[in-house]
């Protein structure tokens, strides 16, 4: 069978406008939440991983008119531009383009210098592929928060079934006041930056990011490389936005990923957790991973550092995966104190060098989705 | 890619006050009806007996009358796979939401703000434990669904699968699901989906 | 029956959406979750906006709402004794 490989990347965040900036601040525990004004709050305001419009703006214009393009737009072509430089004889006719989000321009809903379309989601795939001169149409998916890995596997299946040799996978959102209003209407949002699996959680932190991969069929000649070797989703059928206790669709997607991977828990050497540090989803993922045996693997979420950057997130922190695999490096999870969940786990505290080989992401969502995906060091 | 394995089983349509399953009419209303009224009719027409059902946005109250048609005569495995599409995401909804920020922001809306919700229920109701995808197109894609189910059919994460289109804007609606196993007499290839699709409007 | 409790119950079918459920239908004591009226999270969580819309009652933590919410009686009696409009 095809192998998948993950080539050049990109990361657009609060933490830097490059994938090593975002891994040199991570590796120094670094965070890009911040507390913002918003009298929405009783405490008078948030934690969150917000761009500095005027820095985005300031990179922009090396590559476009920042006015033509809303935040979001410049985010995400940065993001892709970053990985097209590197890679100036990829072939555009011939790449796929996939893309990850899940309100996408929500913030044009009220008043904007933009058309009226510009806040559909296809018209973001649109603005995409014009800008860079794709010739497939762009791929759009909106599967809630595992958006983005789940665009990682649909562009693996459609590699894989001789679709396209290659794709780029590009995720993001925004902290929109559309997502904070209802995330505080599910009294969800932190009073403090996030601290996922930890006993003092009490919610998440939410950010804002955009990330892109390109993948490939074709192995590149540097023999330091990552493939995406197993891949699933799988419904809790259970309820649309409380995680199953019993872990049941994480379970299901990490036994079904393993099963194309072939390998089984005890070769899986770090895991990189969804861990948005609300009550429920944190116990979900303690359940579904012991059940798993992997209480006792390093782990962590990166949500600490970042926020729970949505559509973004699993495309994201899969990019950081890779890197943990290819520098035989785990990265502290942020913020974590003292266990907080009813079942072991092996919470990654400090920075620590280990050789790794096998690695997986996770990550669950809204409408019961759950997705894994295993990462193997060439 | 089609290599002539699979079939479309059977399909559903709703649009226009109309419910057709395969070619064949099973419900219609007055034109005069919204679209909340237009669910209710159908739910008490098909007999539904959900309560859930009312508490749902109006693309997941379609998304559930449309699979009650389509599941009825044929068993659905629990890892039959859900592919749907559509235009405009969650938009309805969105605006309802929107629209609240300026008052009192009611979670119950608020969930509803994710076209992947759709298939969460149709999970729910049906028990499916799945792969799910929902997948934003400027119109129905026949090529692109034939693909996509193929590729999850042919890589043996499914038996089956739930694929089509499922779009609400402005209070029209649009829906065509179909189920694609091994099992039927229609060929899955875009031009079969995509004149299936079509077939209600003439 | 209370107006309260009418009012509630009244409420509740509305904002719930409980479309198949009469005011008469709902008894002051019977539990409004699990096995009772068989409310959910997001349930509560829309009781709680009720709370503050209607009685000017801030409640900001959920599983406080699930003692609040075990029936209408409870219900009934804490916004009585904690009502502000």
């Amino acid at each position: 069978m095809k192998k998948i490989y993950l080539l050049e990347d990109a990361i657009i965040s609060p933490l830097g406008f490059s994938t090593e900036e975002n891994l040199a601040a991570v590796k120094n525990k670094k965070s890009g939440l911040r507390f913002h004004k918003n009298n929405r709050f009783p405490s008078e305001g948030f934690f969150a991983g917000i761009i500095e419009n005027q820095l985005l703006t300031e990179a922009f214009l090396k590559i476009g008119e920042p006015k033509k393009f809303t935040k979001l737009e410049q985010m995400m072509l940065l993001a892709v531009s970053r990985v097209l430089e590197k890679n100036p004889d990829l072939n555009l006719s011939k790449t796929a383009l996939i893309i990850s989000t899940t309100k996408g321009n929500i913030d044009l809903l009220t008043k904007s210098p933009f058309p009226e379309n510009r806040v559909y989601l296809s018209e973001l795939g649109n603005v995409i592929k014009d800008f860079f001169g794709f010739q497939l149409e762009p791929i759009v998916i909106s599967n809630a928060c595992i958006s983005g890995g789940l665009a990682l596997a649909v562009a693996k299946r459609f590699i894989i079934a001789g679709k396209f040799d290659q794709a780029i996978v590009v995720g993001g959102d925004l902290v929109s006041e559309f997502v904070l209003s209802g995330f505080h209407s599910f009294q969800a949002i932190s009073t403090e930056p996030c601290r996922p699996f930890s006993k003092n959680r009490n919610g998440i932190s939410l950010g804002e990011a955009a990330a892109a991969v390109l993948l490939s069929s074709k192995k590149p000649e540097n023999p330091n490389i990552i493939s995406l070797i197993g891949e699933a989703s799988a419904n809790d059928a259970n309820h649309i936005s409380g995680p199953s206790r019993t872990g049941e669709g994480l379970y299901k997607s990490i036994q079904n990923a393993w099963r194309e991977a072939q390998i089984s828990a005890k070769e899986i050497d770090y895991l990189s957790a969804h861990g948005t540090a609300t009550a429920y989803n944190d116990e979900m993922e303690a359940v579904a991973f012991n059940r798993s045996g992997l209480g006792n693997v390093p782990m962590n979420s990166f949500k600490g550092y970042y926020g729970h950057t949505l559509g973004a997130s699993a495309l994201l922190e899969s990019i950081l995966t890779k890197y943990s695999l290819l520098n035989n490096e785990l990265y502290a999870s942020l913020n974590f104190d003292e266990i907080g969940v009813s079942k072991p786990l092996n919470v990654i505290e400090v920075f620590e060098k280990k050789e790794l080989r096998f690695a997986m992401k996770t990550a669950s969502g809204f409408g019961g989705c759950n997705l894994a995906l295993v990462f193997k060091k060439e | 890619m089609s290599n002539g394995n699979y079939k479309i089983t059977d399909f559903v349509h709703i649009k226009d006050h109309r419910i057709f399953h395969g070619k064949d009419q099973v419900f219609k209303t007055e034109k005069s009806l919204g679209l909340d009224q237009f669910l209710k009719a159908s739910y008490k027409k098909l007999e539904i007996a959900y309560p859930k059902f009312h508490k749902m946005d109006g693309l997941c109250k379609l998304g559930i009358v449309a699979s009650e048609v389509l599941f009825k005569d044929h068993y659905i495995s629990s890892d039959t796979a859900l592919v749907f599409s559509n235009s405009v995401s969650s938009l309805e909804t969105d605006k309802k939401h929107q629209q609240a920020m300026g008052r009192m922001v009611s979670p119950s809306i608020f969930v509803y703000t994710l076209p992947n919700i759709v298939l969460g229920e149709i999970s729910i109701k049906h028990k499916l434990q799945s792969e799910n995808v929902f997948f934003i197109e400027n119109r129905f894609n026949a090529e692109f669904m034939r693909d996509y189910a193929e590729v999850l059919l042919e890589a043996k994460k499914t038996p089956a699968v739930v694929c089509g289109w499922i779009d609400l804007k402005n209070a029209e609606y649009d829906v065509f699901l179909c189920l694609i196993s091994k099992k039927g007499e229609i060929p899955l290839s875009k031009e079969n989906l995509k004149q299936l699709y079509l077939f209600e409007n003439e | 029956m209370s107006d309260l409790r009418r009012e509630l119950k009244q409420n509740i079918i509305e904002q719930l959406n409980l479309e198949e459920l009469e005011v008469t239908d709902i008894d002051n004591e019977v539990p409004l979750f699990g096995d009772g009226l068989g409310l959910d999270s997001i349930d509560v969580l829309e009781l709680i906006v009720m709370l503050e819309k209607d009685y000017g009652i801030k409640l900001t933590d959920p599983e406080q709402g699930k003692e609040i919410f075990a029936s209408i009686d409870k219900m009934a009696e804490y916004i009585e004794a904690n009502r502000t409009k």
